[in-house]
């Protein structure tokens, strides 16, 4: 059903590379999705995906190793967002400006440390064997034909909309959200918390920027992520912070850059600029439409998003 | 403006006094990272050559990622101001800034890149990059098997457009079933977009690609593909040997040894250089050996055709897309039109986007 | 062990300390760095923050030119931290900033070549416009849907920073440029530029503008109504509603000033320092101001302090380049490094640090 030739593209083959294309995006997004669900906004997913590209990168050439390296990016991650969990949780720091400087603070570093690594190929991450299975027309491209990062990011987004579903520390992330206030005087542990969804957030984004360095584009290059992150934060909005939505956010921000580009080799006139803007434009279309739904907790901003808290003592 | 002049006379007098002792210092302003593998390192690979060839003679520095604008200016100022003879400014978007400080600083001579602004103190140079675009369309043209070339644009700018076009035109010359496809990803480094559109062009049945944006992302992607891609500005074979074919390289040393020999020498003077192949400003970088040996020895001897002026990438009979003639039989593309450049030649079949 | 308690008034002691405290570890910690990559730190250090400020040759056109650098921080600056103060958080200062100047631009473009009085000024009135109408966009999707104007403004940038590429490719694109990218440039359209008012000091208009928002903005806070509304919002809206403040009201203004001086800085920075419109006119004044505003403490004199601070660093960084070799991305982490202390040790300010015995449960 999907062998259609759709005027000139095989949307097989369209979908699969849609899937790679999105995948640094999409761990950043779920990631940062966690920390907002926390009630915690960190502008500085782009200085942690660069972070994660280059220490992932370094490790990944030291070592010999894509699979050292990607543990290398997830640890790089979670310091960065150390500092930034220090900062705003312990330090009372506006989160706003701490994940601003974040960015800036790792933009330079990453430039610094990959000083030396431009013009090296990492070693290749491995792709599992599925045997016939990716042999299959339509389906083997479409389902068995991607790396093993790609498996497990599927995984980690089930297992964190189960987390904030139905588990209690899931339960109780919400709640600090919702309302920190309340939340700690039911005995929740707020800052705690918001710093370990802080540190998960950073090491996702990590992984991001390493999936983009070892896998979707295999080099180190300065600013490589070239806004990647900024793109992250676009989706945990445009997913009302829901993990599936922020997936298939994530698919269709890929997909519409894909399909523009697709459509100008096809030679299709269009405008590249004003197509670029759409996704943001659809962005801010879908805030207004899950605002105007009113008070369903479920799609809504958290609450407390952004906003500092102070222990009453 | 008085003040800073006579700051500027008090140091250029210093500094012709001790002349003898001093080493001229020469002064680069990049608009990228020195690690950006395109662009502003072949530029800092030319300084390092520079410095090499010209030992304690000199001196050089840089300035890396300065935006272009107000940023610029400033940088060049602080330049002039720290006793530099000689700036190099590497970017089209720092011409005005470049006019700007050169005036104030009369004695300080400058030379801007990829711009058409001269002044008493202000020369310009650029490089005939679509020759090398010609010679690599040409490979294009002959090792394609699926008849479709894939072309990796960053901005509708004549210097962009005239590449595309010289590199068709070659390859057309020897594979008249030959289709460019090209995809313009509206940056110059984005390697995850370039990728993309890399992808994307293979996807529609590209087996070739070309590419005028900085990152080497899509030598990355050709290699995984198993198709083959052209290093651009400098060679990329690190990111994909089995698929980098070979590269235009921008190699500004030889210029650089040149221009700043001249200002040592008291020689210098304004002026225009749009140099190509033959003064060794583009260069093709070294072939790979899945170029099938006739096609390397054609490719060496349109190089050799180029770099004597015997060929001129842009010879008549040349008609623009919309059909017109723009070349008669033999004529000779006047640089004016090509600086200018701003429309596809026939047998193109996209548009331009606005 | 540590503990933290609230002080009842800001401590005027650390008020004036913590800034130097945090510049005292950022030059540890930024020294160790430099040492590290194998630059001596004390000339490193000494670049950034001496030499434009004392070294004979440069300083007489470097300081005027750290207010020249600063004053779009500023202006910027001024305007987000009035709507910070009320909790209305508009980040989206980049777009307005880019809106502003592609306004200007295209009103002085229109009239090109003509050259009368009015075109400046009617330029400078549609950079307010155009930064005020891209704020209006979150302030009314906030108020008539409840949309986040934290991420609508963000996302905004995106948009802005699209168009402008559009147009500094199309319809602006200089008509005489010979088919190269970018506006006319407005330094040589005399109605239309904002010059240098001291010779050799790059000082324009946008510098007088700056100090203006400062001293205004100081006197709206410190004495009228206004101030008082916005300082009340911020620390309860309920409160705020009680005393008779419209939230949505306010909101509207606040976004929109913010988005005017924006607008108001592109203008400024389009027509003087920058000089055209192009593909990479902006470079990120709209974000960098957010973090002056909070290293200012959404106080005016601090703000003016902060982005002069901030000034300081990137044209001392620029000279340590060619003097020392020093990387430009050791200078952005080292700027990182001071951004951060200076957050860090915000809080002495405003909390106590208590040492305490292990307490009883």
């Amino acid at each position: 059903m999907l062998e259609v030739e759709f005027p000139g593209i095989n949307l097989s083959v369209f979908l699969a590379t849609m899937v790679v294309a999105a995948m640094p995006v999409l761990l950043a997004a779920i990631g940062e999705l966690v920390v907002e669900k926390s009630g915690v906004l960190n502008l500085g997913v782009e200085g942690l995906m660069i972070i994660g590209a280059v220490c992932g990168f370094i490790v990944s050439v030291e070592t010999g190793s894509s699979i050292v390296g990607i543990f290398g990016a997830l640890l790089a991650g979670a310091s960065l967002a150390g500092i930034f969990g220090l900062l705003t949780q312990y330090f009372h720091a506006s989160q706003v400006a701490t994940g601003l400087a974040l960015t800036l603070f790792g933009l330079g570093l990453s430039a610094l440390l990959g000083q030396s690594y431009t013009g090296i190929r990492p070693p290749d991450f491995p792709v599992p064997d599925f045997g016939f299975l990716s042999e299959l027309p339509v389906i083997g491209i479409l389902f068995f034909s991607y790396d093993i990062l790609v498996y497990f990011s599927i995984l980690l987004v089930i297992v964190i909309w189960w987390f904030l579903k139905y588990s209690r520390t899931g339960l109780a992330l919400r709640a600090i959200g919702e309302n920190h206030n309340a939340a700690h005087s039911l005995g929740y542990h707020v800052t705690r918390v918001r710093l370990a969804a802080i540190l998960f957030g950073g090491a996702c984004g990590g992984l991001g920027g390493a999936y983009l360095a070892l896998i979707r584009v295999p080099q180190w290059t300065e600013g490589m992520t070239a806004g990647a992150g900024w793109i992250a934060l676009a989706l945990v909005v445009f997913g009302s912070w829901r993990p599936f939505r922020v997936v298939f956010g994530a698919f269709l921000f890929g997909g519409i850059t894909l399909l523009q580009l697709n459509l100008q080799a096809l030679g299709i006139a269009i405008n590249p600029a004003y197509l670029s803007m759409t996704p943001y434009i659809v962005t801010i279309v879908a805030l207004v439409v899950i605002s105007r739904m009113g008070n369903q907790t479920s799609i809504r901003a958290p609450a407390c998003l952004g906003k500092p808290f102070d222990a009453p003592k | 403006m008085k003040k800073i002049i006579s700051i500027a006379a008090s140091f250029l007098l210093a500094a012709s006094m001790s002349s003898v002792a001093e080493p001229l210092k020469v002064g680069f302003i990049y608009v990228g990272p020195t690690g950006d593998h395109g662009w502003t390192y072949e530029h800092d690979q030319g300084r390092l050559a520079l410095q090499e060839a010209l030992g304690d003679t000199i001196e050089t520095t840089f300035v890396e990622s300065v935006p272009e604008g107000a940023d610029s200016e400033r940088v060049l100022t602080q330049m002039a101001l720290s006793d530099h003879d000689l700036i190099y400014t590497t970017s089209f978007g720092y011409m005005d800034p470049t006019r700007n400080v050169a005036q104030k600083f009369p004695k300080i001579k400058f030379e801007h890149a990829t711009g058409y602004k001269q002044a008493e103190n202000v020369a310009t140079y650029s490089a005939r990059f679509y020759e090398g675009r010609a010679v690599i369309g040409h490979i294009a043209g002959r090792m394609t098997q699926s008849n479709v070339i894939g072309y990796i644009a960053s901005f509708p700018i004549p210097e962009v457009i005239r590449g595309i076009n010289s590199a068709y035109l070659h390859a057309k010359a020897v594979n008249p079933d030959v289709q460019m496809k090209i995809v313009w990803v509206f940056s110059w480094f984005d390697p995850a977009k370039e990728a993309d559109a890399a992808q994307a062009l293979i996807d529609q049945g590209a087996d070739i690609l070309m590419q005028h944006t900085d990152s080497p992302a899509a030598i990355n992607i050709a290699e995984d593909s198993g198709i083959f891609a052209f290093g651009q500005a400098s060679d990329m074979s690190k990111f994909g040997p089995n698929a980098h074919l070979t590269a235009i390289i921008n190699n500004w040393g030889p210029y650089y040894i040149e221009r700043t020999s001249a200002v040592i020498d008291g020689t210098w003077t304004s002026g225009d250089t749009w140099d190509g192949i033959g003064a060794g400003m583009v260069t093709i970088g070294t072939m790979s050996d899945k170029i099938p040996s006739d096609v390397q020895e054609e490719a060496k001897a349109l190089i050799a055709a180029i770099s004597s002026g015997e060929h001129h990438p842009f010879t008549g009979p040349i008609f623009r897309q919309d059909g017109s003639e723009w070349l008669k039989d033999g004529e000779i593309a006047d640089d004016g039109t090509l600086l200018g450049m701003n429309f596809y030649v026939d047998g193109i079949e996209s548009d331009i986007p606005q | 062990m540590l503990q933290l308690e609230p002080r009842l008034e800001n401590s005027r002691i650390w008020i004036v300390a913590t800034p130097v405290v945090a510049v005292l570890c950022t030059l540890i910690a930024g020294g160790a760095m430099f040492a590290f990559i194998g630059i001596d730190p004390i000339r490193a250090i000494q670049t950034i923050f001496w030499a434009p400020l004392f070294d004979p040759a440069l300083s007489g056109y470097a300081m005027p030119q750290i207010l020249v650098k600063a004053a779009p921080l500023i202006l910027i600056a001024i305007g987000l931290s009035i709507g910070f103060r009320a909790n209305i958080w508009n980040i989206g200062a980049e777009g307005q900033y880019i809106m502003g100047a592609i306004c200007a631009g295209a009103i002085g473009l229109a009239f090109y070549p003509l050259n009368t009085w009015y075109i400046f000024p009617l330029m400078i009135f549609a950079g307010l416009i155009g930064g005020a109408a891209w704020g209006l966009i979150p302030a009314l999707l906030k108020t008539k849907f409840g949309a986040n104007e934290i991420l609508v403004s963000l996302m905004l940038v995106y948009v802005a920073e699209h168009f402008l590429a559009s147009v500094s490719l199309g319809i602006l694109r200089n008509p005489d440029g010979a088919g190269f990218p970018g506006s006319r440039n407005f330094q040589q359209y005399e109605s239309a530029s904002n010059p240098e008012l001291i010779a050799g000091t790059g000082i324009h208009l946008g510098v007088i503008f700056a100090l203006l928002a400062v001293i205004i903005a100081y006197a709206l806070i410190r004495f009228h109504k206004f101030g008082y509304y916005v300082n009340l919002t911020g620390k309860s809206l309920r409160a705020a509603r009680f005393s008779g403040i419209n939230p949505a009201r306010l909101t509207i203004i606040c976004l929109c000033l913010s988005g005017a001086l924006a607008g108001l800085a592109g203008m400024f920075e389009l027509t003087g320092p920058a000089g055209q419109l192009s593909i990479d006119f902006n470079v990120s004044y709209g974000f960098t101001a957010i973090i002056v505003a909070f290293l200012g403490r959404l106080h005016p004199i601090g703000i003016a302090a902060a982005g002069l601070l901030m000034a300081l660093t990137y044209i001392g960084g620029e000279l340590a380049q060619f003097m020392l070799n020093l990387p430009s991305a050791a200078i952005q982490a080292f700027q990182g490094m001071l951004l951060f202390f200076l957050l860090a040790l915000e809080f002495l300010t405003t909390y106590r640090v208590r040492f305490k015995l292990k307490r009883d449960a």
